[in-house]
């Protein structure tokens, strides 16, 4: 049974259609890539996964069963802007994920933390914008979900920062749970996917395994988009 | 733990390039012949790649024998010296092609490319 299955989804806002029959299988234990460009209905399609849209026609399954309350219970999900209230400390940060979620280990966010030169006592609005998407990703990851979804994770940082976002990534990504990156930055992640999802114009063009791909094209899959999706390479 | 340096190219598959430089930590000794290699989890992070692709490069240099696995105790590199030798030797084999060739471009014949090979090798 897939991990997460979207069968014939569709979702308008008035009247412009935004996901035309999504249909998609995630399997466990992998990093998908959701690369489109902005405005193709990543985020559209993340928020319905997560609940937080409803649904016009079609069906988002959880390990079998429709996505509602249980299924966010397992589903760690890093929204493409922060949520979280600025005037909080890092600890209070900490303890409003602990009460939230059951599965918030502690322990790791702490080691995350450490990792940044950052103690609990700081208060978010007083920290850069690079820390807090660190520390937004430290609340993500430190939960033991099945599912992960990153919305640009690595949106508006620098590349040291970048590096050290996929780095928590890689090395909290845990056996059998899966991991969505939804971006438009291909060529800085690449690397770590698995799979790719190419979404444009709210549907599904092209899945398949990254490494095959570049056997298949000789290509990257940042040309390989690049020459799907834009008349002229761009560099 | 040993820390390889990985370097890569996106435009071709990320385990053959992974098996391509554990081929030659192995054969050059960095990771030593008998040894004990970092489990797959260290490996990915150190590449900067998915454990998976990782995994599936360990499971092609475990079916060349390079390598083996122990049941609770990870991954060795082989104790087979015979078959470090070959391999070595088949990697030495296609950096002399690819110096030949790569002279016989430049218009120097393989008689000539020797001779350079003598007077300016190793500067």
């Amino acid at each position: 049974m897939a991990l997460l299955e979207c069968k014939h989804l569709c979702k308008s806002f008035d009247r412009r259609v935004v996901l035309n029959d999504v249909n998609l299988k995630i399997d466990k234990g992998k990093i998908i890539g959701l690369l489109g460009k902005n405005g193709a209905g990543k985020s559209t399609l993340i928020k319905l996964v997560n609940d937080l849209l409803t649904i016009d026609s079609g069906q988002i399954l959880f390990k079998g069963k429709p996505i509602g309350v249980k299924s966010k219970a397992h589903i760690s999900y890093l929204p493409e802007r922060t949520y979280l209230d600025k005037t909080m400390t890092i600890k209070q940060a900490f303890k409003m994920f602990s009460e939230f979620y059951a599965d918030f280990d502690l322990e790791r966010a702490h080691t995350l933390l450490a990792d940044l030169d950052l103690t609990e006592d700081m208060k978010i609005a007083k920290m850069s914008k690079g820390m807090q998407e660190k520390l937004q990703l430290i609340l993500v990851m430190s939960r033991d979900a099945d599912l992960y979804i990153l919305d640009e994770p690595l949106g508006g940082v620098d590349p040291a920062t970048r590096d050290h976002i996929l780095d928590t990534i890689l090395s909290n990504f845990k056996e059998g749970s899966s991991v969505i990156i939804s971006t438009h930055l291909i060529s800085d992640v690449e690397r770590i996917l698995d799979d790719v999802i190419f979404i444009d114009k709210g549907q599904i063009v092209l899945t398949g395994s990254a490494d095959k791909l570049r056997a298949k094209h000789k290509a990257s899959i940042n040309d390989i988009f690049r020459s799907m999706f834009y008349a002229k390479k761009t560099h | 733990m040993q820390v390889i340096q990985f370097k890569f190219d996106n435009e071709r598959p990320i385990y053959l390039q992974l098996v391509e430089q554990l081929r030659v930590a192995i054969v050059s000794g960095a990771y030593a012949a008998g040894s004990r290699l970092p489990s797959v989890r260290e490996l990915a992070v150190m590449a900067k790649v998915n454990p998976n692709t990782m995994q599936k490069a360990l499971t092609e240099l475990e079916s060349d024998r390079l390598i083996f696995t122990e049941r609770t105790n990870g991954k060795f590199v082989t104790n087979d010296q015979r078959l470090l030798d070959k391999i070595k030797t088949e990697l030495a084999s296609d950096l002399v092609q690819k110096y030949t060739s790569d002279m016989a471009k430049i218009g120097i014949t393989y008689a000539d490319s020797i001779k350079y090979l003598k007077q300016l090798g190793g500067q």
